[in-house]
């Protein structure tokens, strides 16, 4: 029989214990961000999160940048660009000493081949349609087309790209900070597959390159020797760190090892919002929370059941006592400001129209509710929306007589549910993909994907696809204004609130300036002394 | 002897191994969404890109036979989700830390259970009985997600002796091995005094006494090795245990571990880094339990390989 030696087990664990690297610390040249979740992939065609966002927008530069402080398009790869009288062709200048983090240029010619490859169908990107708006960009994504000559993207010569887009498209140029459309290096892609973005392999063209990922534990960007502009990038390196945990992201955030926080745990609202000392943030965000209304299913198919759905509760309430994170209720579907539009009030922020309510489902034939089937609602298992769903009960419940009954699925099954039409009313929740009502309001036509209510409606795709020739801009947004009035007079959903950014950032985090598509490069930031 | 023992048990895995790949297989196919489905719904175009990309445009049942040949290759397939990694890669990474993890908080386990559970036994039913077995009676009951947090708060927080989460230097060890390991101390120190009480009235003990040999070494020689069976045959389960759930622990400090991405690859419908993680913690439990049994019949005279 062996004898059982202690040494066996502390000597490895000595071994370890020591070899450990060092715990982050707070300098002014590392910057740690919390990041919510573990990104799938680096690879901008193919990630569609918000988590991979945040890494990539400083690891790639676009065609054109937006201000931080106003989301006015600016100089990125492009110098300069001019835009043809009928809005459909732009021409861009690139600047000559963009250079890739290997020391190549970046020329026009990058842009083209990273564009195709975002519409090649083998690529199988899911934002494939960001690049839509461009002339044979659906056609080339589905197959219709097979010559990428024929697309929209031409290099003129090394330094100057033309681009051809199917309608007048204004927010065009906003659509660039989306990572759909930064540019890859070809070289690198193709000799390495699918592990080209793996630290030891990775070339970008932006104001970072990647340095080290330890999955589930941090990403390290570290700043890039052949960014043109890097003698105005202040930070030396960005750690991206993946806390699922909101209380664990806090209690990091209070040892000072994070600078930013992804979120701020539901129940420590309250407590972050009477604090003094500055570190709590909360600003609008191009998003919406609703609930879609399956306009196909009995009753739902009544218009003046869903209207009534929507006048008989009480938003301000669900913002004030519920969600606590300075929420705004939502009286229409577009939040406001999304490209310079701002929707008519169509629904009441509070409860003042719950007599008109309750006339029209009696008008329904259900006079207090009697005689209507118990609505479904649906969500997706989270404290947050169950605690919503339950407000909502309560208040149809007490002021229509209306039975709800909650039904809560795990993320997918609920995807699914969603997907296949298979419920009545359900949770849903929407960020737009660039500054403009139309990311907003082109999700109800009726040929489109998103469009999970089944609401189909001639008038409301002709003003839409009004607005998508329209080049005279107030023309598009009153355009915008008939197609908001058909979907508050329709009502396949039911806006609840308009969605902010809820989260703590240190007071030595100098030039972060709160915008509505929460879009904060670190190159513009830059870290003050001081615990 | 022990030879045939091994090849007969590791016979029996290769039916049961076989049998679990295809049941996880096909129960994760048949839940309702998939890897693909996200809040944006994808286009028809594109999705049918996709599946082409992973071959789940192929039909169900050459789909498992393709991944039958991989696995038979030692291949786990790519992930769905980690678009950049293997199943094996995640697997390669993740597993030495959850096993790190697991092995530190064991050692806590036997070290505080053992000396808890040897203390209360030494004069039973007394405040040194009651005390500890009363601590470790709060400590069963007292889930990770209430101690983990209760810890960080006291250590991290509030004495700035140790650090929130991570996993990177030897103080980020402490505080989650401590959560994870201290119900497992408090079981085992049960245990122990269970199997201690029990061997002290055996007729080989009395005998023993009678020699004139003094507590602590009848306690070395003569008890230890028999009392501590009940633990023995529970540090199987104990380690399998330690590993496979840590899941809890895993979040709430932060740690890059196996446990997360077995749960979040179930949620996002990761089909081969599910199938991947299920069947290495099958794996892992019946070598676990296998080890245990053979150390068991060594120290155990009444226990023979049959």
């Amino acid at each position: 029989m062996t004898r059982w030696k202690l040494a066996n087990v502390y000597k490895p664990l000595a071994i370890f214990l020591i070899a450990a690297a060092p715990a982050f610390g707070a300098t002014t040249s590392h910057f740690n961000f919390g990041n919510g979740a573990e990104p799938k992939d680096l690879d901008p065609h193919s990630t569609t999160g918000v988590p991979e966002h945040h890494i990539e927008l400083n690891l790639f530069e676009p065609l054109v940048d937006a201000d931080p402080k106003t989301l006015a398009p600016k100089p990125g790869v492009a110098e300069s660009w001019k835009i043809s009288k009928d809005g459909k062709t732009y021409t861009f200048k690139l600047r000559k000493n963009a250079k890739w983090s290997n020391g190549e240029p970046v020329t026009a010619k990058d842009f083209v081949y990273s564009w195709t490859r975002l519409l090649l169908p083998a690529t199988a990107a899911e934002y494939a349609y960001q690049a839509y708006y461009i002339k044979n960009g659906k056609e080339f994504n589905e197959g219709k087309v097979k010559d990428a000559a024929q697309l929209g993207i031409k290099a003129i010569d090394d330094y100057t790209l033309e681009v051809q887009l199917n309608n007048p498209t204004p927010f065009f140029l906003g659509l660039m900070v989306h990572h759909s459309l930064y540019p890859v290096n070809k070289g690198v892609v193709e000799k390495h597959g699918v592990k080209w973005t793996r630290p030891e392999n990775m070339v970008t063209n932006g104001a970072y390159t990647l340095e080290k990922w330890e999955m589930n534990k941090i990403i390290t960007l570290k700043k890039s020797e052949t960014y043109w502009d890097k003698a105005n990038v202040k930070i030396e390196r960005v750690s991206f760190h993946p806390v699922e945990k909101q209380d664990t992201e806090e209690k990091l955030f209070r040892s000072k090892e994070l600078h930013t926080t992804n979120e701020v745990p539901l129940e420590k609202i309250p407590f972050w919002q009477a604090d003094k000392s500055g570190v709590y943030q909360q600003s609008p965000y191009l998003g919406i929370y609703h609930y879609w209304i399956n306009v196909n299913k009995a009753p739902m198919d009544n218009k003046m059941i869903r209207r009534a759905l929507n006048l008989g509760f009480d938003r301000e309430r669900i913002v004030k006592y519920v969600t606590r994170g300075g929420q705004n209720p939502a009286v229409a579907f577009t939040p406001p400001g999304a490209g310079g539009f701002n929707p008519k009030a169509r629904l009441p922020k509070d409860g003042s129209k719950i007599a008109e309510a309750k006339e029209l489902l009696a008008k329904a034939g259900f006079p207090g509710g009697k005689g209507l089937p118990p609505i479904d609602l649906l969500y997706n298992t989270s404290d947050a929306h169950k605690k919503i769903a339950e407000a909502m009960q309560q208040m149809w419940k007490e002021n229509l007589g209306v039975d709800v009954r909650l039904v809560n699925q795990e993320w997918k099954v609920y995807l699914d549910s969603q997907t296949t039409k298979n419920y009545m009313v359900s949770r849903a929740g929407w960020i737009g993909d660039y500054n403009d009502a139309n990311t907003f309001l082109d999700m109800f036509m009726s040929d489109n994907g998103n469009n999970k209510a089944g609401f189909k409606n001639a008038k409301y795709d002709e003003f839409m696809n009004k607005a998508a020739k329209e080049v005279n801009a107030k023309k598009r947004l009153e355009y915008f204004q008939e197609a908001e009035a058909i979907l508050m007079e329709e009502l396949p959903t039911i806006p609840i609130y308009v969605y902010t950014r809820v989260y703590l950032k240190s007071n030595n985090v100098q030039g972060w300036f709160p915008n509505i598509l929460d879009y904060h490069p670190i190159k513009t930031l830059s870290l003050s002394e001081g615990k | 002897m022990i030879l045939k023992y091994l090849l007969k048990r590791i016979a029996v895995l290769v039916p049961v191994f076989l049998l679990v790949v295809t049941l996880v297989f096909f129960m994760i196919r048949f839940a309702p969404g998939g890897p693909f489905d996200s809040e944006k719904r994808v286009s028809p175009a594109i999705l049918a890109n996709l599946q082409a990309k992973y071959h789940m445009d192929e039909p169900l049942p050459m789909q498992y036979l393709r991944y039958l040949g991989d696995l038979a290759k030692g291949d786990l397939g790519p992930s769905f989700k980690h678009a950049n990694r293997t199943v094996n890669e995640i697997i390669f990474e993740a597993l030495p830390i959850s096993a790190e993890l697991g092995l530190i908080s064991l050692l806590w386990a036997l070290v505080i259970g053992l000396i808890a559970g040897l203390f209360a036994s030494s004069r039973p039913n007394s405040w040194r009985d009651y005390v500890p077995m009363t601590i470790s009676l709060i400590g069963i009951s007292l889930p990770t997600f209430v101690i983990g947090p209760v810890l960080v708060l006291v250590f991290a927080l509030w004495l700035n002796w140790l650090p929130v989460a991570g996993w990177n230097s030897w103080q980020d060890r402490i505080l989650p091995s401590l959560t994870l390991g201290l119900a497992y101390a408090a079981y085992i120190s049960r245990l122990t005094r269970g199997g201690m009480l029990e061997i002290r009235s055996q007729d080989f003990v009395r005998t023993a006494r009678m020699k004139g040999l003094t507590e602590s070494q009848i306690l070395i020689r003569h008890s230890l090795k028999g009392g501590l069976l009940p633990v023995i045959s529970y540090l199987g389960p104990a380690l399998a245990g330690i590993i496979t759930g840590a899941l809890v622990t895993e979040s709430i400090f932060n740690i890059p571990g196996l446990g997360r991405f077995f749960v979040e690859s179930a949620l996002n419908r990761d089909y081969t880094v599910v199938m991947g993680t299920a069947l290495l913690y099958f794996t892992l439990i019946f070598f676990c339990n296998l080890f245990v049994d053979i150390v068991y019949a060594f120290l155990d005279p009444r226990v023979r390989y049959e």
